[in-house]
């Protein structure tokens, strides 16, 4: 995996304005993307990954948001970028598939046509070719009976389908960074391991870089190069799949990996869960923004964020996290992450 | 293991849509299925094979095209008003689209409150203290309250339905889908919040899941669907065992898992993928199915008890050939 740099994202800020205050959603991240690459972005709900991903083209600007830092792609930089110019990018070099789709296609418009015009936005291809491409297109997300599907309206599929549909839109100009939030949460695991299979073939044979935000370690194991662990708008953990998978250094990817309910292996009655809540508010601790769900935490950690760096493991692995290296030994053996 | 009470009863129960084009979808066909007191039902299968529909008519959120739903013995199927009003907020739905079934416009309270209010009636004081202590036990914190839906994330909006469905305290839920969008560690959180209102209130439920580790922690029975029909139902160990359909068997080996090792045997589904407007003739699996015979394409397979409280709707039901007698 040494491809070009094709994304980089440097000090990336979201905030929105809420009525206590300003909610910092991403707080710093910063983050570059390889061509022919797929980096896994996993992390606790309400972290900042649906935010980081659309403020990347510009998706949540508007009143009460505010974004900062540089997102730089081939020279440009798209914080800064105009809408038009925005406009130019978004669906063509970079494609979003979005988490929530009833919230995202157009309840009016029937789905082929909805394909279709993201098609003819970027190329010029008469409404016949873009409408048979269209098809073609949900077909190749699985969608069965593809012409007739094509004529229906969002309402009339069901969750799976229309999140096929974006799929399908996101993938209709070719483009060169695909983000795509949680595509497969409404899949079947046969469908899923289709729709995986797309994915990596657009990785190998087109070179297409993809940001695959899941909550799913078992899609990022059988997909990712790489992966970053997100909480509280930042990023903590990052390295290979095998480093952040099967050595994890921070504590909060450890309890996710102990979490994680399983089809083999004894069943248990009830599951590890990490105790607490997380970070909804505007006010953020000083030190560690897990320590005070973390079972390891002591005063070191409430001081003052540790910066994200390489501390132990592989040599692509960084963390924020004090803990020495027996301690952290010491955590994964009191979590039971499972052994590699 | 008591003598179960059946809570709800599906008779034949069918959903049809006229869809555009005179495409006619049969979602739900001819279902017959009981959900026992305190019982999770676990439900699985292909996405669009109707498991959403079939969940939405249990509860009369959309209304069967035909069959008859009892619940506790009594035919609901085409209760209306007052006595509607009683049942409905004894059954509740966490929808699998957080964002399009929460209204917009309204606080997160008044959404968590509004069934509480309406089918249930209780004072707003007592509402309020309800709406509080079950924002803080889905994880999202009472704050959350004074919030509007769009200012939340997929998995905080998903915790508002769950919130939702379970303030009128009912005695059965159909939970579509209702942890797919929360990372494992929430999820886990949550799964085991359900857990003990099961054990507590001896809650009944529905669990739609394409999450098959979910499915096994959660779920007592396992029913497995594929075209608007179900093809199999098993208890949980059972399924887990080994599912006698063949497109269980295929679902299962599919499941992505959290190994060093890249996947090994995987049963890859090819073959067409069947239209849900034109089913296929004899069994509607056969097109893609890696056992199938000159039999399956033409006569359609019964759903028989292969075992005690086990169903099976294929002519050559994967069984361990160490059966029970
Ligand atoms: N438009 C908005 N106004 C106010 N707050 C917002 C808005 N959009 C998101 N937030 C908040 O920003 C934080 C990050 O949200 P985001 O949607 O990025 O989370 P996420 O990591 O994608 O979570 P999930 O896994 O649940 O989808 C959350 O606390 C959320 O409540
Ligand atoms: N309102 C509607 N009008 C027309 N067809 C519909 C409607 N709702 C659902 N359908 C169709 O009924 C079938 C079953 O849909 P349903 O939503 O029940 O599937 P599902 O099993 O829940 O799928 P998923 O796992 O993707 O959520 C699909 O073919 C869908 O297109
Ligand atoms: S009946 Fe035949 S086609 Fe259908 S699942 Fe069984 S073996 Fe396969
Ligand atoms: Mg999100
Ligand atoms: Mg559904």
């Amino acid at each position: 995996m040494s491809g070009e740099t094709l994304l980089e994202i440097r000090g990336l800020t979201v905030g929105f304005d809420v009525p206590a205050g300003r909610l910092p959603a991403v707080a710093g991240v910063d983050l570059s993307l390889r061509r022919g690459e797929i980096l896994a972005l996993v992390g606790e709900s309400g972290s900042g990954k649906s935010a980081l991903s659309m403020s990347l083209v510009g998706l949540n600007r508007g009143p009460g948001a505010h974004i900062g830092g540089e997102v730089l792609f081939h020279g440009r930089d798209l914080v800064t970028a105009g809408e038009r110019e925005l406009r130019g990018v978004r669906g063509k070099d970079i494609a979003v598939v979005f988490q929530d789709s009833l919230a995202a296609l157009n309840p009016t418009q029937r789905i082929g046509d909805q394909v279709a015009e993201m098609i003819r936005a970027h190329r010029k291809v008469t409404r016949g070719q873009a409408g048979r491409r269209a098809e073609e297109l949900l077909g190749e997300v699985g969608i069965a009976g593809p012409a007739q599907a094509a004529r229906a309206y969002p309402h009339q599929l069901s969750g799976g389908m229309r999140q096929r549909v974006m799929i399908a839109i996101g993938l209709a100009n070719d483009p060169a960074v695909l983000i795509a939030d949680e595509p497969t949460t409404a899949l079947d695991v046969t469908i899923q391991a289709q729709v995986l299979r797309l994915l990596t073939k657009l990785q190998s044979e087109h070179g297409t870089a993809i940001v695959l935000i899941t909550h799913d370690l078992g899609v990022v194991a059988e997909v990712a190069d790489r992966v970053a662990v997100m909480y509280a708008g930042r990023i903590i953990e990052q390295g290979t799949r095998d480093e952040v998978l099967f050595d994890p250094q921070h504590p909060y990817t450890m309890g996710l990996l102990s979490s994680v309910p399983r089809v083999d292996g004894p069943a248990v009655a009830r599951l590890p869960a990490i105790a607490g809540n997380p970070l909804t508010g505007v006010a953020r601790p000083a030190g560690c923004a897990f320590a005070p769900r973390c079972p390891f935490a002591h005063d070191a950690c409430r001081a003052e964020m540790p910066p994200l760096r390489r501390r132990y493991g592989g040599t692509a692995h960084v963390d924020r996290c004090v803990l020495d290296d027996a301690a952290r030994t010491r955590a994964r053996g009191a979590l039971e992450v499972l052994a590699p | 293991m008591k003598l179960p009470t059946p809570l709800i009863e599906l008779e034949k129960l069918r959903v049809d849509f006229g869809g555009s084009g005179g495409r006619r979808v049969r979602a739900v066909r001819d279902v017959d299925l009981t959900i026992y007191q305190g019982e999770t039902l676990g439900l699985v299968g292909e996405s669009g094979c109707g498991k959403s529909t079939l969940g939405r008519a249990t509860v009369r959120v959309t209304e069967p095209t035909g069959g008859t739903i009892r619940y506790l013995g009594a035919d609901i199927t085409t209760l209306r008003g007052a006595h509607f009003r009683q049942t409905r907020a004894e059954l509740q739905m966490v929808f699998q689209d957080p964002f399009g079934s929460l209204n917009p416009r309204r606080t997160v309270a008044d959404i968590v409150a509004e069934p509480l209010l309406r089918a249930r009636r209780t004072p707003r004081p007592e509402a309020r203290r309800i709406v509080d202590d079950l924002l803080d036990q889905v994880g999202l914190g009472r704050e959350a309250g004074t919030r509007r839906p769009h200012e939340f994330s997929g998995g905080q909006r998903q915790r508002i339905g769950i919130a939702r469905a379970l303030a009128p305290a009912p005695t059965f839920v159909v939970a579509d889908e209702p942890v797919s969008a929360l990372d494992v560690s929430i999820q886990a959180q949550v799964i085991n919040l359900l857990a003990d209102l099961i054990r507590e209130r001896g809650l009944t439920m529905l669990f739609i899941s394409h999450d098959l580790g979910v499915v096994r922690h959660i779920a007592d029975r396992i029913a497995v669907m594929y075209l608007g029909e179900i093809i199999e139902i098993a208890s949980r160990d059972d399924f887990f065992a080994g599912p006698a359909h063949p497109y269980g068997e295929a679902l299962l080996s599919s499941v992505p898992t959290l190994s060093r090792q890249p996947r090994r045997e995987r049963i890859e589904l090819t073959g067409d993928l069947p239209d849900p407007a034109a089913p296929p003739a004899g069994c509607t699996f056969h097109t893609r199915c890696r056992y199938a015979v000159d039999r399956c394409r033409t006569e359609a397979p019964a759903l028989t008890e292969v075992a005690a409280g086990r169903q099976v709707r294929c002519h050559f039901p994967l069984l361990p050939v160490k059966g029970p007698a």
